[in-house]
């Protein structure tokens, strides 16, 4: 690793007077980013805002996981390093509403295993443990997995050039090798996919990302955080270069509990980034019609893909496969492969109508399996 | 040239606590291998893909590869050199023997600490769960069965048992 300052401050203003070093760049950032059936979804990025984001000179460390990787591959530069670890931040706690309010800080396991999260959110519990090792999920933080990096190999290899790396350097993935790239809402400067299982559930469970800066607090929903790439892949997210992740909230969401399902699709059984993944989460009412849906695919674009509207085709529908399969159809509209990932476009499609299918028929859970037979008849 | 700066950093490991000075970007397991001469911690991938570096802090597994030493700065840190009492092998060590839990033995440090910090963590039921929740270590020879043998064993977990209400791979689902 190339050296760099440290310091590990105890209190959140420390931190912001600190962080505050890399300017608020573009605060006028479109919140707009959502995959809808309109092409051009790429919230833009004025001139003012700072080289590369790659670039800054201050960033937080939390867990480590993914940034200390970068830094001793040189992919990310970070001359002061400013350990948030000591901060009041590692909490999990009720809203008075029945949602729950995870701290940025609190580690990945601490949350898929915390007796609220499991009983409220399984999607998300088990989301959570879908990804990584138990070893990462024990150091990995709730902020810094939505901060994560792509897994792109071109991105990580510096002897080739990289948009997300080096803006106007080019692509290396297009026309490369394309096995773990997008297939939605790319564009002539990145294919990167976004490789976080936990943000695929809470894109489903419409999350608020609560952020600080020396300027203030807000509050980003979920849908507006991660951005599509654009013409400024090296920017994923909404987040102000000097503001810090402080809480996630979760709105209550009862509804779901009972009929959700994380589906992850891998070249290996277990740690190992989605080639597809699926979040999908079903309210069904008493006579058995669905009252409301939400789905989240990961894997396969620059964010979780998710589209409100095609959810809504499913309203007042009854389960059957076919009616799960025109709404994969319609959820994956546009969807192109670049060759070695074509494969991915027919993988998400029966994905998602499985995810679906089974969140119909209960929630399945590491700890709660539904004894349901699978042999039914919209199989 | 100017000497880099160095910060005040208290680790305790292996119940023996020592007070270093040290430049920030020393990663946890540089610090045990290079400055601590434990060298019994392995550097496989040196990126969070292989789990070789795995230790135990304030008795969680951890990756120390993917850590800075200053970050665990008051925190107790267990290797395998620690776990043996004398000559008496910790009990996962003693099953790893007896099952030839291994082959070349370079995984093997960071696959007894973190059978020790599954163990910790409580929530294998099943073999099917303690192969799900190793599978951070990754043995090159393939002694996964052994492995997964020596550590259901001390974890008083059945061999092969795939147990009915917990049957699920995490993010899989039935067919």
């Amino acid at each position: 690793m190339n050296p760099f300052a440290y310091s590990r401050p105890t209190d959140i203003d420390a931190a912001l007077t600190q962080i505050a070093a890399n300017g608020a760049g573009d605060t006028a950032l479109p919140s707009t980013a959502g995959p809808t059936p309109v092409p051009d979804l790429a919230p833009a990025v004025n001139a003012a805002t700072p080289a590369a984001a790659n670039q800054y000179e201050v960033r937080f460390v939390a867990g480590g996981t993914n940034l200390l990787d970068l830094l001793k591959e040189g992919v990310m530069v970070a001359p002061k390093l400013v350990d948030i670890n000591r901060l009041p931040l590692d909490r999990i706690e009720e809203t008075p509403d029945g949602g729950l309010l995870l701290g940025a800080l609190a580690r990945n396991a601490d949350t898929a295993y915390h007796p609220l999260v499991k009983e409220r959110y399984p999607l998300l519990a088990d989301a959570i443990l879908a990804g990584a090792s138990p070893q990462l999920r024990n150091m990995a933080s709730n902020g810094g997995n939505l901060l994560q990096r792509t897994r792109c190999y071109y991105f990580y290899d510096v002897a080739t050039p990289c948009n997300k790396r080096t803006p106007g350097a080019g692509c290396s993935a297009i026309g490369g090798v394309t096995r773990q790239h997008a297939i939605l809402g790319t564009s002539e400067h990145c294919i990167a996919t976004h490789p976080s299982d936990m943000c695929v559930a809470l894109a489903a469970l419409e999350a608020v990302v609560h952020v600080q800066s020396a300027r203030g607090k807000r509050q980003i929903p979920f849908a507006e955080f991660h951005r599509l790439p654009g013409d400024r892949p090296d920017i994923d997210t909404t987040l102000a270069p000097d503001e810090l992740i402080t809480h996630i909230a979760l709105p209550p969401a009862p509804q779901f509990a009972g009929h959700s399902a994380y589906l992850k699709l891998r070249e290996r059984l277990s740690y190992a980034f989605a080639l597809a993944s699926v979040a999908a989460a079903l309210d069904i009412a008493e006579d058995g019609t669905i009252r409301a849906a939400r789905i989240a695919v990961g894997g396969v674009a620059h964010k979780p893909w998710r589209i409100p509207q095609v959810e809504a085709m499913l309203q007042g529908q009854r389960p059957s496969d076919e009616v799960f399969g025109r709404v994969a159809e319609a959820l994956l509209s546009g969807a192109v492969g670049r060759g070695s990932n074509n494969f991915k476009i027919p993988l998400a499609r029966n994905a998602i109508v499985r995810a679906l299918h089974v969140a119909s028929r209960g929630t399945v859970t590491n700890w709660n399996v539904s004894t349901e037979t699978n042999e039914g008849e919209n199989q | 040239m100017q000497a880099p700066e160095r910060h005040p950093l208290t680790i305790t490991v292996n119940g023996r606590e020592h007070t270093l000075e040290l430049e920030a970007w020393v990663t946890l397991l540089d610090l045990l291998r290079e400055r601590l001469g434990l060298t019994g911690t392995k550097k496989g991938c040196d990126q969070g893909q292989c789990g070789a570096c795995t230790v135990l802090v304030d008795g969680r597994r951890i990756n120390s590869c993917l850590t800075l030493a200053v970050m665990q700065d008051g925190r107790s840190v267990t290797t395998i050199e620690g776990l043996a009492q004398g000559d008496q092998l910790h009990p996962l060590q003693q099953a790893f023997v007896e099952h030839d839990a291994f082959q070349c033995g370079y995984c093997t440090p960071g696959q007894i600490c973190s059978a020790v910090g599954l163990i910790n963590e409580g929530q294998a039921k099943c073999s099917a769960e303690v192969r799900e929740l190793m599978s951070g270590n990754v043995c090159r020879c393939g002694a996964y069965p052994q492995i997964l043998r020596a550590v259901s064993q001390v974890a008083g977990i059945a061999p092969d048992s795939e147990n009915a209400e917990h049957a699920v791979v995490t993010g899989t689902v039935p067919a």
